[in-house]
């Protein structure tokens, strides 16, 4: 039997005040959005932290070794670190919220919420992270929550002893086999790359699984099949050649991710991957409005990284407040 | 060995300091106890030691045949959390409420305690129209960060209406429940037998499929 960890989290969507002008708004809580809270408290901004959750795409990976002063922590753990610490500082916390969509008014900036809700805002920091990007191949968007699975960490429990196929042979990919060699029968790895882009470390723990592991690199999927649930999937070699057909129940679709920018859209610069544009004082093309983390466009996405960015953009955020004081 | 370290046992502590009402963990288990029962029953055990308003009652399934009846409970380990006065809000958890979900059992707690379900106006009077009574499965797994939502609100929906009952379901723990519903991803929920959705929705779109349920 796994050993049981217990986390305590915060009440679920309490504490935002509408139509209180906020010093900031902080949208996002992963690592970059919770950095970015514990340094505005720290200014003793009148701050709020809106968030769908908390922890962000660190939720959902098992295994961190690369966050400095842990040489291991699980994601989850972590997140509630994080957490613990911002909950140190008297800032509002609205978790369970989606903000929807941002804009000017006044001199201030308006924020909605996908339940309707209106926080304003003298300044505000995008730190919305990133969100799975799908195949788009047939029987896909049919079958998700059918055998079709974005979150390998939360669903895998549900695959014990079946076969499954995980899409992606890079980190996100290889930490799905990872969880998975405990839990699945067999595991298809399949992708379009001739081999694993994952750290050497994740590969040689798939490795040494053995023949539990069977990879078709340089293929590509064509379809995922199944009516009522998935029974399979037919994949081709690159370039051209017969089709394979893999009978699994469970398809791990974890090929990388797309920047939850919408909110953003129209209103600051993006670039053509969707991330938003940022200087290195992680000031976006509207005054007033910084972000940071995955989605914007700066390079390598990594829980440190974020963090160091949410930071940046916190202490860019008052000096901008200071400044409108004057 | 306790189940919760130092460190949690503070911070539970913390989140239940000042419970406004009395609440009651009815734990059923067996003598030759399932997987995670004697977890379960430790976990009930271990809070009500952090809290003096916490009361703790096991029950055997087949010994305590006839108060397993009138909760519903079927399978096990199962904890139900009553209020001031035994009240039962129709709040259940199957399997247990490790991981994410120990944050589910505390909110449980707490609303139990006060039995204010928090849920907005709108869906407040929303659910005072429903007309038929609903049950709530909300399937999970104890590394999904998205299930509480899920889980927590069907709670509240639960404290709200007196024709609502909500359980939270650890999907790994009873696979052929899981396969019946076909759950391949957390949090599923199915409301009496018959409208099921996946993802934690937000408070008025889960509403309102609560009330298609129940019409």
């Amino acid at each position: 039997m796994a050993e049981l960890k217990f986390l305590v989290a915060p009440e679920i969507g309490k504490a935002l005040k509408e139509d209180h002008p906020y010093d900031l708004v902080i949208v996002g809580a992963g690592p970059a959005g919770l950095t970015a809270a514990v340094y505005a408290a720290r200014k003793k901004l009148d701050t709020l932290l809106i968030s769908k959750d908390i922890g962000g795409q660190t939720l959902l990976t098992s295994d961190i070794e690369n966050y400095m002063g842990y040489h291991y922590i699980s994601g989850k753990e972590l997140a509630a670190k994080f957490e613990e610490q911002v909950k140190k500082y008297p800032i509002d916390i609205a978790v369970g919220e989606e903000v929807v969509s941002l804009s000017k008014e006044g001199d201030d900036f308006l924020l909605t919420t996908a339940g309707g809700k209106r926080v304003v805002a003298r300044s505000v920091i995008v730190a919305t992270g990133k969100r799975s990007r799908p195949l788009n191949v047939p029987g896909e968007r049919e079958l998700v929550g059918r055998g079709v699975s974005y979150c390998a960490v939360c669903d895998a429990p549900l695959f014990a002893g079946k076969d499954v196929v995980v899409i992606g042979a890079g980190n996100s990919g290889a930490t799905a086999v990872v969880d998975l060699i405990k839990i699945a029968n067999r595991i298809y790895v399949v992708d379009i790359m001739p081999g694993w882009r994952a750290d050497p470390v994740l590969v040689e723990r798939i490795a040494a699984a053995g023949e539990k592991v069977e990879t078709f690199f340089a293929h590509e999927v064509v379809r995922i099949l199944g009516d009522e649930r998935v029974e399979g999937i037919v994949i081709r070699p690159r370039g051209g050649g017969e089709e394979v057909e893999l009978k699994v129940q469970g398809v791990f679709i974890e090929i990388g991710l797309i920047p939850n920018s919408d909110l953003a859209k129209g209103f600051l610069e993006l670039n053509e991957a969707g991330e938003i544009v940022v200087d290195c004082r992680c000031r976006t093309s509207v005054p007033g409005v910084f972000a940071a983390g995955d989605v914007t466009d700066v390079p390598e996405k990594q829980v440190i990284i974020a963090a160091g960015e949410g930071a940046k953009a916190a202490l860019s955020a008052y000096a901008y407040l200071i400044g409108q004081r004057r | 060995m306790a189940l919760l370290d130092d460190h949690v046992r503070e911070e539970v502590k913390r989140e239940l300091a000042g419970l406004p009402g009395a609440v009651k963990l009815l734990v059923f288990t067996q003598e030759f106890e399932c997987d995670y029962c004697a977890e379960t029953r430790s976990l009930a055990e271990e809070l009500s030691e952090l809290s003096d308003r916490i009361e703790v009652e096991v029950h055997d399934l087949l010994g305590s045949k006839a108060v397993a009846e009138v909760y519903g409970i079927d399978k096990i380990p199962a904890i139900v959390v009553l209020g001031e006065g035994d009240r039962d809000y129709g709040i259940r958890f199957f399997g247990v409420p490790a991981g994410y979900e120990f944050s589910s059992l505390l909110e449980a707690i707490k609303m139990a305690a006060s039995g204010d379900s928090g849920l907005s106006p709108e869906a407040k009077e929303a659910l005072a129209g429903l007309k038929n009574p609903v049950h709530i499965q909300v399937f999970v797994t104890l590394t999904c960060p998205y299930c509480p939502m899920a889980v927590q609100l069907a709670h509240r929906c639960a404290v709200e209406s007196e024709l609502v009952r909500a359980d939270m379901i650890e999907a790994s723990e009873f696979p052929h429940l899981a396969n019946r519903h076909g759950v391949y991803a957390v949090p599923k929920v199915v409301m009496n037998e018959r409208v099921s959705f996946e993802g934690a929705l937000p408070e008025k779109a889960f509403v309102d499929y609560l009330l298609a349920a129940g019409s």
